[in-house]
């Protein structure tokens, strides 16, 4: 399970990362999205990789302590997706009127009155 | 228990929500009036008391620490709260001239931003740290492209980007730290680090650098600071003095993080920042600082100039005596007002030379209210470029002092020299660009004023007047300031006091609090 989830978290945060340096915005929100998943997996496997442990301690439960899990990285990866949730929204956002507002979604292109609209080889 | 510390965080965030039940703009604006003067009063009254050594540890919750949530207002926090809080005020006054009517919602977001500044000020760990970071950066975006503008949007996209790919880095980084330790809260974390086994001494390690590198992104230090420029040039001038904190807060975490986790009592990981500030801070400074000379309009210009002073104070912190730390302390407050009011005064060029020339270091049409506007222009110069008589240059001549080997640091002469060299050729580079801006502004003139272009009344500049007439009070006022600063340059070095007063305050007696317990 250790090797899964590590090569998992890595080839999320490579795919991510990949993506992020690619110069169209949709290419960038994906790419974030993957990296906050590899992130939210990471924090996860940081209250140790457990199987089937419950997280919250019971009356019966007091001699499986040993194998319960820990509670606060789950309610710190709830946390993070709210939040990654409510940015990719915000940057979904930026992106549209982006691309109303200039007519590409290319992320470092130069404002559009200084560059001529038509002829720009496609980037991408 | 005094309940002032929740004040500055719980206060925005419940004005935030009642603004969006009514609307309507003077609604809006009485009740942004309301909060950020309470807010401010509270501010003050802490600052008042932590001037005398007040400290408070406040229980969110009634649960103990580090279990629960705490925020811990000392000297160095109800400091950074003030000034926030001061800007607050400054911003209401100049977007009272319309600014906050050329789009939906600025005073909602800008009581959120107050609130998650305010908070990352103030919280005792380090999760809700983040958590008040995303809150102000949210904020804060949505502040930056109020009023529209293309440019905006595309400054918007990449700042989200980037401060995205460095809130994943923190994560990483806090999750580090829980995994090794167990724990989130700044003191429990700080008695932990320094009992690490070997293995989690490494982990530890990452962790701390990556929340190096995650704060100097925010602060805009040298490798990482490119993208302000871009944001806060096309931001309004309204927003990019209120911005003007915000680097700060990155600033902020470096000092308090890097003191008290990683202080000098931290065992292996003593001090393991502190080697990894100074030289890109310097070359950081120097940089900015040959940017300014090539700053091709005002607001790009007070941009780099925030980048300037936020690597100027880490070469105070990263000297880590007590000394340079004061130094930096008493630095701070004055740089974020002088950068704030330039930016005031750039948005007050663009008005009186109009929307085609702008701000734009060109000649063109003459300005309108030349003697009023150039008057600002040239204080908040004097100001940002640290001459006297305002206290930039005390805080300048501060930190020259503390790099002085006699204070008993390890440096050779070499890196002292190059040092000095940096700071007083840094100043002296910014100091020409700001005089070339100057002289370029008010006297090349090509032409009448331009259709466009307005007088300034003195009511459109009493804001900037405001900020500088503060300016000039703090160095009036500058002893008393500079005790302060040496105050709580002690309470960071000496972290012993707070680490316990955090970890032994206990919970109020209540129905479901039957015995009160502590951690210790």
């Amino acid at each position: 399970m250790e090797l899964l989830m590590a090569s998992g978290i890595g080839v999320m945060m490579a795919g991510g990362i990949y993506l992020v340096l690619r110069p169209r915005s949709f290419d960038v929100v994906l790419g974030l999205t993957l990296i906050s998943y590899a992130v939210n997996l990471f924090i996860f496997s940081m209250g140790r990789l457990t199987v089937g442990g419950a997280p919250i301690v019971t009356e019966g439960s007091a001699d499986k302590l040993a194998t319960l899990a820990d509670p606060l990285p789950q309610a710190l990866v709830l946390t993070a997706i709210v939040i990654g949730f409510a940015m990719t929204a915000l940057l979904l956002v930026l992106a549209v009127r982006q691309h109303a507002a200039g007519g590409n979604d290319l992320i470092d292109a130069p404002a559009p009155r200084e560059t001529a609209p038509l002829d720009r080889p496609d980037v991408g | 228990m005094n309940h002032a510390p929740i004040v500055p965080v719980i206060l925005p965030a419940l004005v935030a929500a009642l603004m969006l039940i009514d609307r309507r703009i003077g609604s809006q604006r009485a009740l942004a009036w309301l909060s950020a003067v309470l807010v401010a009063g509270c501010a003050v009254w802490m600052l008042t008391l932590a001037a005398d050594g007040w400290r408070s540890v406040y229980l969110v919750g009634n649960w103990a620490a580090p279990w629960g949530i705490v925020l811990v207002a000392d000297r160095l926090s109800v400091l950074m709260v003030a000034l926030t809080s001061l800007l607050a005020l400054i911003t209401l006054a100049t977007v009272q001239s319309g600014w906050d009517r050329r789009g939906e919602h600025f005073h909602p977001l800008m009581q959120i931003q107050l609130m998650g500044l305010n908070g990352a000020f103030l919280t005792g760990d380090l999760f809700n740290l983040f958590v008040f970071f995303e809150a102000l950066l949210i904020a804060s975006y949505g502040l930056l492209v109020h009023g529209d503008g293309s440019e905006r949007i595309r400054a918007g996209l990449t700042t989200v980007t980037l401060n995205l790919v460095g809130s994943a880095l923190f994560l990483i980084a806090a999750s580090l730290l829980y995994g090794v330790t167990g724990t989130l809260n700044f003191a429990d974390l700080a008695l932990r680090v320094a009992q690490l086994d070997s293995a989690g001494v490494t982990l530890a390690h990452t962790g701390a650098l990556l929340l190096l590198t995650v704060f100097c992104l925010k602060a805009a230090i040298l490798p990482l600071g490119f993208w302000l420029p871009g944001t806060y040039g096309p931001a309004g001038p309204a927003v990019a003095a209120f911005f003007a904190v915000m680097t700060k807060v990155g600033i902020y975490a470096v000092l308090r993080l890097f003191t008290l986790v990683f202080g000098a009592s931290a065992g292996a990981l003593a001090e393991v920042a502190f080697p990894w500030i100074v030289a890109p801070a310097a070359a950081g400074y120097l940089l900015a600082m040959t940017c300014a000379l090539a700053g091709t309009d005002l607001r790009k210009l007070a941009s780099v100039l925030v980048m300037a002073s936020a690597a100027f104070l880490l070469i105070g912190i990263g000297r880590a005596s007590e000394a340079s730390i004061a130094a930096a302390v008493y630095y701070l407050p004055h740089t974020t007002l002088s950068a704030a009011a330039l930016f005031l005064v750039a948005g007050l060029v663009v008005r009186s030379r109009g929307e085609r020339a702008g701000d734009r270091l060109v000649a063109g049409p003459a300005p309108l209210s030349p003697a009023l506007v150039g008057g600002l222009f040239f204080l908040s110069a004097v100001a940002v470029a640290g001459m006297p008589p305002f206290g930039g240059f005390i805080g300048k001549a501060m930190l020259l002092l503390a790099i002085l080997p006699d204070d008993g640091l390890p440096g050779t002469i070499g890196t002292i020299g190059w040092l000095w060299f940096i700071i007083l050729a840094g100043s002296l580079l910014g100091l020409i660009a700001l005089a070339r801006a100057g002289s370029t502004l008010f006297w090349k003139s090509d032409g009448p004023a331009a259709p466009d272009a307005g007088s300034i009344s003195w009511r459109d500049a009493l804001p900037a007047a405001i900020t500088l007439a503060v300016i000039a009070a703090l160095a009036i006022g500058s002893a008393p300031l500079q005790r302060y600063a040496q105050a709580t340059a002690q309470d960071l070095l000496q972290t012993d006091a707070l680490i316990d007063d955090v970890l032994t305050t206990v919970p109020r007696p209540g129905p479901h609090q039957p015995s009160p317990q502590t951690y210790r």
